[in-house]
């Protein structure tokens, strides 16, 4: 199968073809990614756009390499990981990817350093080393003086800063966003997007899903999907007349 | 490098256990009261059985002990008479000479005469039990000399009326005076006191260990000239008198391995010559036997009561570490996207699943070590503790940590991180 199908760009970080993917609800079968075919290049910056049951979430969680494809491939940096099991699939993610979601999903009972420093620990890290890193990161994103603080009491924006250190902290090629300013009032949003829009000029991949125009107009592909398919893909940055009108009525 | 990784695994899995205080203690409480008690019962059942057991080793675990009993028969027919009569039973002074002549395997034996005695040294008085034997009871029941010398085979030939006093004895009847060389009267014959032994007492079994505190020790044959065979009590009105030649004939075999043999022929022999049954051979080492295998079903008991607890207490912590698993979905969840896989969320579940059993374990033995030592401090019963019985409870409420905590650990790397991080 990946005989014909070998990587041709060099660029190329991200590649699907022909993405299937099937669940089984009761006697229903949903074709949550009906034949996917897309390739996403290095250091690019791409919005994941599309109504809910599109298949936007699929398709984050195959790219995340948290979920297998019933059938199809999916090159990740050149690799074919589409057949590989779990634990495989775990090392993937701990060495390559970082995550960041809408409801943060940082660790309730553990202080801000210690979910920072979450990745290395299974990274086998040890403490010294460890705390010096999260230390690092949590500076980076504005939140030095907070390392010994718990998630809860911190407000939305801060713990998306805690999220995002720790998905910064093994150094990952790609870095998935899942609706990262949908729990965050706009200006705090605006914030959150720079440092993403930060993170992508110092050379990251930035994979976001968001269904908000305004979020995902920091992208500069945008991907939209319905019912399982691409629908389109727009290339370049564009604001919509309703979109600056949303803009201003914020402030 | 990997046993850094180790501590810090458990300090991490210690950290997380010390955010819900009161839960992780009342989660251990099974395992606590569980070693607790194994250790605590372990303890006062060995001192219970090491105390036996030492009694019976003293009675010699290579000497067979015959004692005359009263018969049935004899004791009926002395109550259906209403008047004073003489009855005879009892070992006689032939079956000693049989006894010690007859068997192979048979090294020594000590033949034993016992009277109730007033005995007074100037205006002091007691009663005291006197012990007529020969020299080779020394042999057979080693007592420490205290001062002077034991009866010696002279004492037997000459009929030399000396006595030989237990410690007890003398500070009773002597009080500060010094011993040897004094002449006590035991009703009316002199004797003069030539040695001191150490005093003993207590029962071993249903054996009477075979001397007393108050004991004093003087030659079989002096005994019999002075004091003949025949006792006579004072008894509610009546006088009840006796005759018995012997009390007890205690025999030594050569080796442990032929003391059964020996005391069955002797049982024969004794048959042959006695047409009631009116003597008892008891064997301490059949009754060490006897009290290891008591021993043995003891421990069965207690190991299954105990067994039972700590399976309690292991099924209380699974109930604890699963609802746990379920009440942290999200952060096992959170785990999984982030790298971790199955095998290091079963190690996480599974470390703090040992630490509370063990943290339990060594808390239960802190426990079970004190009982015994307060039961000991008030009722000054013996009780022993063992290595093996602090490191096996410790070893088992390890292992129980990691046979309760295996279901719930497997239960949590189960979880799908996609279902997970959408868990609210």
């Amino acid at each position: 199968m990946d005989g014909p199908s070998a990587p041709r760009n060099g660029q190329e970080i991200v590649r699907l073809e022909n993405a299937h993917k099937i669940y089984q609800m009761g006697t229903e079968q949903v074709n949550a990614l009906a034949g996917v075919t897309v390739s996403f290049e290095r250091g690019s910056f791409w919005a994941i756009m599309g109504p809910s049951g599109s298949g936007k979430s699929t398709m984050m969680n195959i790219l995340g390499c948290l979920d297998r494809l019933t059938s199809g491939s999916y090159y990740l940096d050149n690799q074919d990981v589409s057949r590989l099991d779990d634990d495989a699939l775990s090392e993937l993610r701990l060495t390559y990817l970082g995550f960041v979601f809408q409801s943060f999903n940082l660790i309730p009972q553990l202080t801000v350093q210690r979910n920072i420093e979450l990745p290395l620990y299974y990274l086998g890290w040890d403490a010294a080393r460890s705390a010096r890193r999260a230390k690092e990161l949590a500076e980076e994103v504005g939140l030095g003086d907070r390392l010994h603080h718990r998630p809860t009491e911190l407000s939305g924006g801060q713990m998306q800063r805690v999220a995002i250190a720790r998905a910064l902290t093994n150094d990952p090629q790609i870095i998935f966003a899942d609706e990262p300013t949908g729990n965050l009032d706009s200006a705090t949003g605006e914030q959150i997007m720079e440092l993403l829009d930060k993170l992508n000029q110092l050379g990251k991949t930035i994979i976001m899903v968001t269904h908000e125009p305004d979020i995902a107009a920091h992208a500069r592909n945008r991907l939209h999907m319905i019912d399982g398919v691409i629908d389109r893909i727009e290339t370049g940055t564009y604001e919509t007349g309703k979109d600056r009108q949303k803009h201003s009525a914020g402030h | 490098m990997r046993q850094a990784k180790i501590a810090r695994n458990i300090a991490l899995g210690i950290e997380n256990l010390l955010l819900h205080k009161l839960r992780s203690f009342l989660t251990m409480l099974g395992v606590v009261f569980g070693v607790g008690s194994v250790v605590a019962m372990l303890s006062v059942g060995e001192g219970a059985s090491a105390e036996a057991m030492d009694q019976i080793r003293r009675l010699g675990s290579n000497n067979i002990i015959i004692s005359s009993v009263k018969s049935a028969e004899e004791e009926q027919a002395q109550a259906s008479v209403q008047r004073s009569r003489i009855s005879v039973y009892g070992l006689t002074y032939q079956d000693f000479t049989r006894v010690a002549a007859s068997f192979n395997h048979v090294k020594q034996a000590a033949p034993v005469k016992l009277t109730r005695k007033d005995s007074r040294l100037r205006e002091r008085s007691m009663e005291l039990r006197v012990v007529g034997t020969t020299p080779q009871w020394f042999d057979l029941v080693p007592r420490e000399i205290v001062a002077g010398r034991v009866l010696m085979q002279a004492d037997e030939d000459e009929r030399a009326p000396v006595a030989v006093l237990t410690e007890f004895g003398a500070r009773k009847i002597l009080a500060t005076e010094a011993v040897i060389g004094q002449t006590i009267r035991i009703t009316g014959n002199e004797f003069k006191v030539v040695g001191v032994v150490k005093s003993e007492s207590g029962q071993a079994g249903n054996i009477q260990i075979p001397d007393q505190e108050a004991d004093v020790y003087i030659p079989l044959g002096v005994a019999r000239t002075y004091f003949g065979d025949i006792s006579i009590r004072q008894k509610s009105g009546s006088m009840e008198a006796e005759q018995v030649q012997l009390h007890q004939i205690i025999v030594q075999v050569e080796d442990s391995r032929y003391v059964e043999a020996v005391a069955a022929g002797i049982e024969r022999m004794l048959e042959q010559f006695h047409n009631k049954k009116d003597y008892a051979i008891s064997v301490p080492l059949a009754l060490l036997r006897q009290a290891k295998a008591t021993k043995r079903t003891f421990n069965i008991v207690l190991g299954s009561i105990a067994g039972i607890s700590l399976l309690v207490g292991g099924i209380g912590i699974m109930n604890i570490m699963l609802a746990s698993v379920t009440e942290r979905t999200r952060e096992i969840g959170i785990r999984r996207a982030i790298g971790a896989k199955r095998r290091q969320i079963i190690y996480q579940f599974l470390i703090e699943t040992v630490v509370l059993s063990t943290t339990g374990g060594l808390i239960g033995l802190g426990v079970g070590v004190l009982i015994p030592f307060l039961i000991t401090y008030f009722s000054g019963m013996a009780t022993v503790i063992t290595l093996n019985g602090v490191l096996l409870p410790l070893l088992i409420s390890m292992a129980i940590g990691i046979l309760f905590g295996l279901y719930p650990a497997m239960n949590a790397a189960k979880v799908d991180p996609i279902i997970a991080l959408r868990h609210e």
